[in-house]
Order: C-alpha cells, then structure tokens, then sequence
C-alpha cells in the first residue's frame, strides 16, 4: 500500500482504509492460502450439515462469529443478542420520497459523459415484507464494483482500470408494489486481502428499509453460477445452503431487453413487520401528515 | 398470521461504502448550533479495545416532543425539516458525530408502561456480517428508565451500556463497544 500523507487522510475523513489497523491479524497473514481458508470453511459446513440431522433449525441469517472471516473475529458480539420486543420509534420507519432520490439516479450507465465498458444488465425485483406484502415507496440503495473489478474507492488498490463512465452508485424509491429497477454494468470478480488469491464473486450491494427499522437491511446480490461461491468466506458466513441462495438473482429473459441489455430478477423479503394493530392506534396521527 | 416468507439474508457492508452511503449533511438531523440542536458523539470499538476506522452507523428517533416524524427529506436536507433519521460514518480515529435534539418521550401505547425516550441505532461495519441494533437512552430521567422494559430485564452492568453520558455542553456521548469487556447490548426483535 502507498504511503499517504497526513493531509491525505484528513481529507479523506469518511472513507475507511482499505487494510485497517488489524493487531490480531499476524503480519504474514498472507501465507493462509484458498486450501486453508476452504478448510475451515468446510469444516464448519460439515458441522452445520451434522447439526442440522440431529434436528438443530435451519439458520437463516449469516453467522456473526465466522473466523474464516477474518475481520469478524474482533467484531462479533461474544454475549446473545438480547431478544427485545420493538418498541415506539423502532416500529416506524423512515419516510423517503422523490424529493431524496431523482428517477435518474436508478440507471447507473447514464452517470458521466460516455457509455460504460462492460456488459449492460437490468436488475429488478420486489421487496415484500415476511407476510409477502409490497413494502412501497421505500428507499434503496446499491453500490457495487465497475465490470473489471474495480471499486471508486480511494483505498481500492486493485490494479483494475477505472472506468471514468461508472462511478457504481444507484438509488430508487420503490414503487406501489414494492418494485425496484436498476439498469447498470455487470461487475467484476473482485480481489481482496482476506488470504492469499483471496476473490470476490461479482456482487451488488443492496441497501433496503421496511415499513419498520426492525427491518433495516443490508445485504449483497449475486449472479447465477458463480465458481467463487463455496471459496468466499463472506458468501459462506451464511452456512445454510438455501438460505445463501436467496441472495442469488436469476436470470430472465422476460426482463432482457432486445438489443440492449440482460435481465436479472431478485426479489428480497424483509423480517417483520412487527407493528400490531394497537400500536397503530396509538402513534398512527403522530405525523404522517405527508405522503 | 398466515405462512411466513423466509427473509433474505444479510450480509457485511464491506468496506467501500465509503463512496456511496454518505451524503451531505447525512449526520446533521439539524444544523449544529439551531436552537435545541445537540451532538451526539461516541466511538465504535473493537474486541481488542480499538477504535475501529470503518463503521457506519444510522440513528433513528422522535422529535424533541416525542412526535415519530413521518417526513421525507432525509437525504436532501432541506435545512428546516426533521426527518428524525440520520447516517454517519466514523473518522479515521473511529468517532461518529450526529447533530439531533434530546428525543421525547413518545405517547405511551395503551395498557404498557411509559417508555423512557431513547434513539434507535443500526450499526454497519466492515468484518461485522450484519447490522446490529441497540439503543441510546438518555441519562437524565431515572424514573422512567427504571420503568422501561427492556433496561429492567438487564443487570446493572448491561444496563449501563445502553445509557449515554451527559457532556457538558448539553450534548450525549455513546460509545459503542462490539466485543468483549463493557460489550454493548445489542437487540434482537425476532
């Protein structure tokens, strides 16, 4: 990594490093190999898979602790996680509308003067909540790397080009039927310093509310047939087979639009909701007064 | 309630949001220095006691007079209206600020006890694989935090995890501990 100036850094306040101060780490940690890295990885498979036969439920949600990982080792919370029931503030979410996002910012080609390099795709989906309800006229937010790999990041130090005509940023509100529509470049395979020959599979970042904070989610999309899936120690913190699927769009050629670009459909269900009737009762004239 | 759909799945915010999440004014519930306006302030550690350079952190509360606000306007400011929800990313020292108001107490739901107003917080961070929930109370009134639900279900030393410090300049300081010794309480509402 280049040496950075002071000046640089102060500047540059909002953007985390790439390889943060990391003490736990050893200094020659880029001797751990894939073969290491896919061990661990599949020993905790193998115990899940174990688990799972004496009659243990199906996780749904990535683990906290998974030491393949290896920033989550200092960062997972070693206590449970209280179970609370939501209360006041947290069974309403924030309201987004047109005024925070305009129509264009959903077409990620169109940022700059000139086309994008890379393969041209539509991403578009639903978001429902847990009982498969539309969860309308929300905000989402992608954010994703360029068709060779290369994040708009001043702490990338993929040797990838930057691509002037993408920066990789989208938003939309979703519609009455808790549609999303992105139109944006394929990304690329993407390296990193977990292990050595450590990669990525292309990924989309999503960023999703609910109609409650309870529901706040951020998560990452993928593309059908990725060789990288059983090698990322990110994709695998979830080490239940089904439940990594859902992060993985389909493609479909209903949304493939003729001579211009290919089609992946992913929708995304949210937890919850948790709100009951009473609750809205009670805060329900508390200040929807606006959309 | 009738079959439920399997949520999707979340997964780490990585660490190159740093160009895509923030916006401007992204922190500021209301321009520092307004009439009522404080900081709240704290730092995201990690289980070795580090101060960690790449977290990002979304607050989400009521008004001063307990109003929930349903108000759009949050990523384009418009300098005047409240919308209640902010974001803010840590510095390189690992401190996030936020300018908001003291939260209200919100009109207690029918047959519950009154709860103790308090900002609802989602933390992201690079190596944390999904967001984590908790709770910044306010130090001030003891009576209704010895009421609140979920600080009585806590032992003394949890509890003080999730109560902010008063400053002296009026604003609230939260530290936000993800491991190990003084471990923030973190929430799960499934």
């Amino acid at each position: 990594m280049p040496e950075e100036t002071n000046a640089q850094l102060e500047s540059d306040e909002l953007v985390p490093p790439a390889e943060p101060k990391a003490a736990h780490l050893p200094l020659d940690k880029a001797i751990e190999t894939q073969a290491d890295l896919s061990a661990e990885i599949n020993a905790i498979g193998d115990a899940y898979q174990r688990a799972l036969k004496d009659g243990a439920q199906p996780e749904i949600q990535p683990r906290l602790d998974y030491p393949p990982y290896r920033s989550s080792i200092l960062r997972h919370p070693t206590k449970s996680l209280h179970h609370t029931d939501p209360e006041t503030i947290e069974l309403y979410s924030p309201a987004f509308g047109h005024q925070d996002v305009h129509a264009l910012e959903s077409d990620l080609t169109i940022q700059h003067n000139g086309e994008p390099q890379g393969e041209r795709i539509i991403v578009a989906g639903r978001v429902l909540d847990g009982d498969g309800r539309p969860v309308a006229g929300q905000l989402v937010e992608i954010w994703q790397a360029n068709a060779s790999g290369r994040y708009i990041h001043k702490r990338d130090q993929h040797p990838a080009p930057i691509d002037p005509n993408f920066t990789g940023i989208g938003r939309c509100i979703t519609g009455p039927d808790g549609s999303y529509r992105f139109t944006t470049i394929k990304p690329g395979a993407y390296p990193w310093k977990n292990h050595l020959n450590a990669w990525r599979p292309a990924h989309i970042h999503f960023s999703l509310f609910g109609s409650e904070f309870t529901q706040r989610i951020i998560t990452q999309m993928y593309f059908p047939g990725d060789r990288l899936f059983p090698l990322d120690p990110i994709y695998q913190t979830i080490v239940d087979q089904d439940a990594r699927d859902r992060l993985v769009a389909s493609y479909d050629h209903s949304l493939t639009e003729p001579e211009w670009a290919l089609g992946y459909n992913w929708d995304i269900v949210l937890t919850g909701p948790k709100r009951t009737w009473t609750e809205n009762e009670a805060y329900g004239d508390a200040g929807d007064d606006e959309e | 309630m009738s079959t439920q759909l399997v949520p999707t799945p979340a997964q780490t915010v990585g660490p190159f949001y740093g160009y895509a999440l923030p916006f401007e004014k992204d922190n500021e519930l209301l321009a520092p220095g307004s009439p009522g306006s404080i900081r709240l302030q704290g730092t995201v550690y990690d289980g070795a006691g580090q101060a960690i350079p790449d977290a990002i952190l979304e607050i989400w509360q009521p008004d001063a007079e307990g109003n929930i606000v349903q108000r759009t306007g949050s990523l384009v400011r418009d300098g005047y209206t409240f919308t209640g929800w902010g974001r803010g990313a840590v510095g390189n020292s690992g401190v996030y600020t936020f300018t908001t108001v003291n939260p209200g107490p919100t009109k207690p739901v029918p047959g519950k006890a009154a709860a103790a107003p308090f900002i609802s917080v989602a933390i992201f961070a690079r190596g944390l694989t999904n967001r984590l929930f908790t709770r910044i109370y306010l130090p001030e009134d003891t009576e209704a935090l010895a009421n609140d639900p979920l600080l009585s279900s806590l032992d003394p030393e949890r509890r003080s995890t999730l109560i902010a410090r008063r400053d002296a300049d009026g604003g609230l300081t939260f530290d936000i501990r993800l491991q190990g010794e003084g471990e923030t309480v973190f929430l799960d509402f499934q």
